[in-house]
């Protein structure tokens, strides 16, 4: 590791601190110009000097650059304030529903990276034939495949007709096989549209020898040259899905009532219980950039010529 | 005698480089202490390598850059700051010719469109009276009617650079730059091109300003040739005395190195030694590295540009010729001189 | 400025379209058609009930001609429905990407012509855009906010507008140092002469394709939204709360759901292969496919 990387990567730690920063500001902004939270949670009839005395207790009379880094340094602290329904902690509430999504997103990642691999680069190498086709019209369908459409023919097909799933809860293995079915399908297709053009543009450099290879030794050309020159764009492309696998996963959440953020999320917001709403949207945030600030490490690790420009500049 | 149409007084043009966000910024000198003078209808051409900072002056006087050091005056006013309506308004007073005819035009707009743009621009005129300038114009530069809605990678290399020269000259400049104007373009075409040019430039009475490597190229264009060499002006005079007798080495070798019909090529003295590089600029006199007739004294001291009698020349060696002492009638600052011989009878 | 720049190439760029494309186009021609004479498609009003005719099967799987896709747990017309509800999803649609397309090419075209601060707000902001993904940013302004057509409008534009922002900020930066650009400066040309003369022109095709790749997503925004209750209201209609409502009848009245979802995934589908082929042929620099 040289100086130049070390400062690079110490860089790209800030600027994620940065970013998390201002989320957390704009989630304070929203939630501020939002209007008064004790007239919105309190039944209206309340009387004034009851309103008052909640303002003082929610620090809601101090000024607003205090609120600001009072609220600041609690989300960083991971105090994400109390529950307007059931007045237990935020942080509590969103602990208890992390894991389920997290569990429901990487298992999706998983089928999604197998299948859409596998299809991607056996599509590549039959490129141009009908299995070429086949995989283009999975990729396209996929990706244009809206998750709440797909989750509920699966429920249609596979809980209603065949009676062969559970549609709803997290009780058993067995439901979590429709949620992330239908979460990794859509990024399958996306994944597979991916490795394709991938392969493609590494067996178009790699052309001569491939021309009279067959069979095995282009899988061997695949596996030892289109993968790893792939790996930092499709490192980058990971780093774009998760926030789209975590948007799929509210819809998913939705659909299959499977206890996690998602299903939180849209709950709480029916329930205009704001502090969870918040802390929902803090720790979805978190996970992104935290996995964002990941790629860009394993990014520079791949690949050490990472420049300190690319790092630090606007241009993506 | 008027003021002089342009006149730059030892501009310099430094450019800041960083090595990476910590590293140490260097600047690099691609202009030094250049002093010009032109006059109206008058031509000036500037030879030199790349890297010798020619178009870099050529950008600088036109005040499309601001100089680092000294200044420029055009028509004896100093040019307004780079971006502001006085300096656009500027603009239709002084312009330039580019290197790439295609890469200078817009290639989605019509050679009209173009050609009118200026005028547009700067609100010259009737819609009527824009159209008919146009079509003036290119008849000017010898392009016919039919190629007026085309666009530009339609044309050959000859008609963009005409196109160019038109949208140059729609608004009646005084001052015209050309920076290699014919070196991307077919050999067959250049004289074409070159020949329009020095005829429109005497037919208008524009001063210009010519820029180019190419020695055959200036000679045919302009009165006065300025040799330049890493930054600096090295030699200066009118053209056909600069070139029958060259008083630098370097111009020496320039001019011996140019292909010329009667001089057989055994007598031809070839430059020698690495390329100039601004960025890694020798001690003393600059060209000392490559220079064939170069003593003790080019390594550590710059020769400064004297006039040897009608002739400007940036070499101990030269100054020791014709008998002058050093610093014994050093210019230091060629506007002084101008500022005298504009005093002399 | 898109008429300009396609205008001599239109020839060219529509010869030998493939038959999914045009298949394609004619789906999303029909869209478009039905969408904007609802009145003259639909057979009844989108809110007209029925409470005699509840759970009416399509004409195919039992129904009739009164009612030729059914008809939904009000006794509503579930044909006049997706009719109407079309109409909703692609006006907001088509408003958001037009706002957002607007709105994100001005901020990068800003953004790379200025530079310095503002750049970097530009920047940060689609930071915050790429570590926030639209749905949650909407969710959560919806949350905060309450639900009016205005903000739902604006906060489906999200999607994506950084994407147009970085293209338009990217080409600007490139296309800044162009020669042809330099030139027109040297001419005198004001900043705004260069950006919306010279450099939107160049850059409108790539924003063309931009937009069209983009719009399914604000399609998906949009239906998303609406089917978790968070969209548009009843009695107001789109093809997400269609889909949102009908969800609870998937066991005897699976064409509540069903029918409407077909209708998303269809435009959707259509759109995503329109804009593929387009880029392909836009843009030479990409490989053709297959």
């Amino acid at each position: 590791m040289t100086v130049q990387s070390l400062t690079a990567i110490a860089l790209r730690v800030l600027r994620s601190i940065f970013t998390l920063i201002l989320c957390v500001t704009l989630v304070f902004i929203v939630l501020r110009t939002a209007g008064d939270p004790v007239e919105q949670l309190l039944p209206p009839e309340t009387p004034p000097s009851v309103l008052e005395e909640y303002r003082v207790a929610w620090g809601l009379d101090r000024p607003l650059y205090v609120q600001y880094f009072s609220y600041l340094g609690r989300a960083m602290t991971g105090d994400l304030g109390v529950s307007f329904t059931n007045n237990l902690p935020v942080s509590g509430i969103v602990a208890e529903a992390l894991p389920r999504t997290l569990l429901l997103g990487i298992s999706a990642l998983l089928l999604a990276s197998v299948l859409g691999l596998t299809f991607g680069i056996i599509g590549a190498m039959r490129r141009g034939g009908p299995v070429d086709r086949g995989v283009m019209a999975f990729a396209v369908l996929g990706y244009s495949m809206p998750i709440f459409f797909l989750g509920i023919m699966m429920i249609l097909l596979f809980a209603l007709q065949l009676r062969v799933l559970p549609s709803s809860g997290a009780k058993t293995w067995a439901h979590l096989i429709m949620p992330t079915v239908t979460l990794a399908l859509p990024l399958a297709g996306r994944i597979a549209r991916f490795a394709r053009t991938a392969t493609l543009e590494v067996l178009g450099k790699q052309f001569i020898r491939t021309a009279h290879a067959k069979g095995a030794d282009q899988i061997r050309v695949i596996l030892k040259h289109a993968l790893p020159n792939a790996m930092v764009p499709l490192l980058m492309f990971y780093g774009i899905e998760i926030g789209l696998t975590l948007s799929g996963a509210v819809v998913t959440e939705a659909i299959f009532a499977w206890p996690g953020l998602g299903r939180l999320l849209v709950s709480s917001v029916s329930a205009r219980d704001l502090p969870v709403v918040q802390g929902v949207i803090l720790t979805v945030t978190l996970i992104i950039v935290l996995s964002n600030l990941v790629v860009d490490m394993l990014h520079a690790f791949i690949d050490p010529k990472i420049s300190l420009s690319s790092t630090l500049g606007g241009t993506r | 005698m008027s003021t002089p149409l342009l006149q730059a007084r030892s501009i310099a043009r430094v450019y800041e480089t960083n090595r990476g966000l910590f590293g140490r910024s260097a600047g690099v000198r691609a202009v030094d202490d250049v002093s010009l003078q032109l006059d109206r209808g008058d031509t000036l051409g500037i030879v030199g390598e790349s890297g010798s900072g020619k178009s870099t002056t050529g950008r600088v006087v036109l005040g499309l850059e601001p100089p680092s050091a000294g200044d420029v005056l055009f028509d004896g006013q100093p040019i307004a700051a780079h971006g502001t309506p006085a300096w656009r308004q500027s603009r239709t007073r002084m312009q330039m010719i580019y290197q790439d005819p295609l890469a200078s035009l817009d290639r989605r707009l019509s050679v009209a469109a173009q050609v009118r743009e200026p005028l547009d621009i700067h609100h010259i005129g009737t819609v009527e009276e824009r159209d008919a300038r146009v079509n003036d114009l290119l008849q000017a530069v010898g392009l016919s009617q039919s190629v007026t809605q085309r666009f530009p990678h339609e044309l050959s290399g000859g008609q963009r650079q005409r196109v160019v020269l038109a949208r140059a000259l729609i608004t009646n400049p005084s001052l015209l730059v050309c920076d290699e104007p014919v070196s991307a373009l077919d050999v067959s075409i250049q004289a074409q091109v070159v020949n329009l040019l020095t005829d429109l430039q005497a037919e208008l009475g524009i001063a210009m300003l010519f820029i180019s490597h190419d020695l055959r190229v200036v000679r045919q264009v302009s009165r006065r040739i300025a040799v330049m060499y890493l930054g600096r002006i090295v030699e200066e005079g009118d053209a056909d005395d600069l070139l029958a007798k060259p008083e630098h080495p370097y111009t020496r070798a320039l001019v011996s190195a140019a292909p010329s019909p009667g001089r057989r090529m055994a007598d031809r003295q070839m430059l020698r030694g690495e390329p100039p590089n601004p960025a890694n600029r020798p001690n003393g006199c600059a060209f000392h590295p490559r220079c064939p007739v170069a003593i003790a004294r080019c390594r550590s001291e710059t020769p400064e540009l004297l006039d040897l009698g009608g002739r400007l020349v940036a070499c101990h060696l030269a100054a020791a010729d014709a008998g002058l002492a050093p610093h014994a009638a050093t210019v230091p600052d060629r506007a002084k001189t101008q500022q005298v011989e504009a005093f002399a009878p | 400025m898109t008429t300009l720049d396609l205008a001599p190439k239109r020839r060219r760029l529509f010869d030998g379209m493939p038959l999914g494309i045009v298949i394609s186009l004619g789906w999303l021609a029909l869209v478009v058609v039905v969408a904007v004479f609802a009145d003259l498609f639909a057979p009844a009003h989108y809110t007209t009930q029925d409470l005699t005719a509840r759970f009416r099967p399509p004409i195919l799987f039992g129904g009739n001609l009164q009612h030729v896709l059914g008809t939904d747990h009000l006794g509503r017309d579930v044909l006049s429905r997706i009719i109407y509800a079309l109409r909703t999803s692609i006006l907001i649609a088509v408003l958001g990407t037009l706002i957002g397309a607007i709105g994100g090419t001005l901020m990068g075209l800003a953004a790379g012509r200025m530079r310095g601060i503002f750049d970097l707000l530009v920047m940060m902001m689609t930071d915050i855009q790429t570590a926030m993904p639209s749905l949650l940013i909407a969710i959560a302004f919806l949350a905060f906010f309450g639900n009016s057509i205005p903000l739902f409008i604006v906060l489906v534009s999200l999607e994506g507008w950084e994407r147009y922002a970085r293209l338009a900020r990217g080409q600007v930066i490139s296309e800044q140092s162009a020669d042809y650009v330099k030139a027109v400066e040297a001419l005198g040309a004001g900043p705004r002469r260069i950006v919306f003369r010279h450099l939107l022109p160049n850059i409108a095709a790539a924003l063309v394709v931009q937009a069209t790749l983009n719009f399914p997503g604000t399609i998906l925004l949009e239906t998303s939204l609406s089917f978790l209750g968070l969209g548009i209201q009843p009695p107001g209609t789109s093809l997400g709360l269609m889909l949102g409502e009908g969800r609870n009848y998937l066991l005897n009245a699976w064409w509540i759901a069903v029918l409407p979802g077909i209708v998303i995934f269809m435009t959707t589908l259509t759109m995503s292969l329109f804009g593929d082929w387009l880029r392909d042929r836009l843009d030479p620099t990409i490989e053709r496919e297959g």
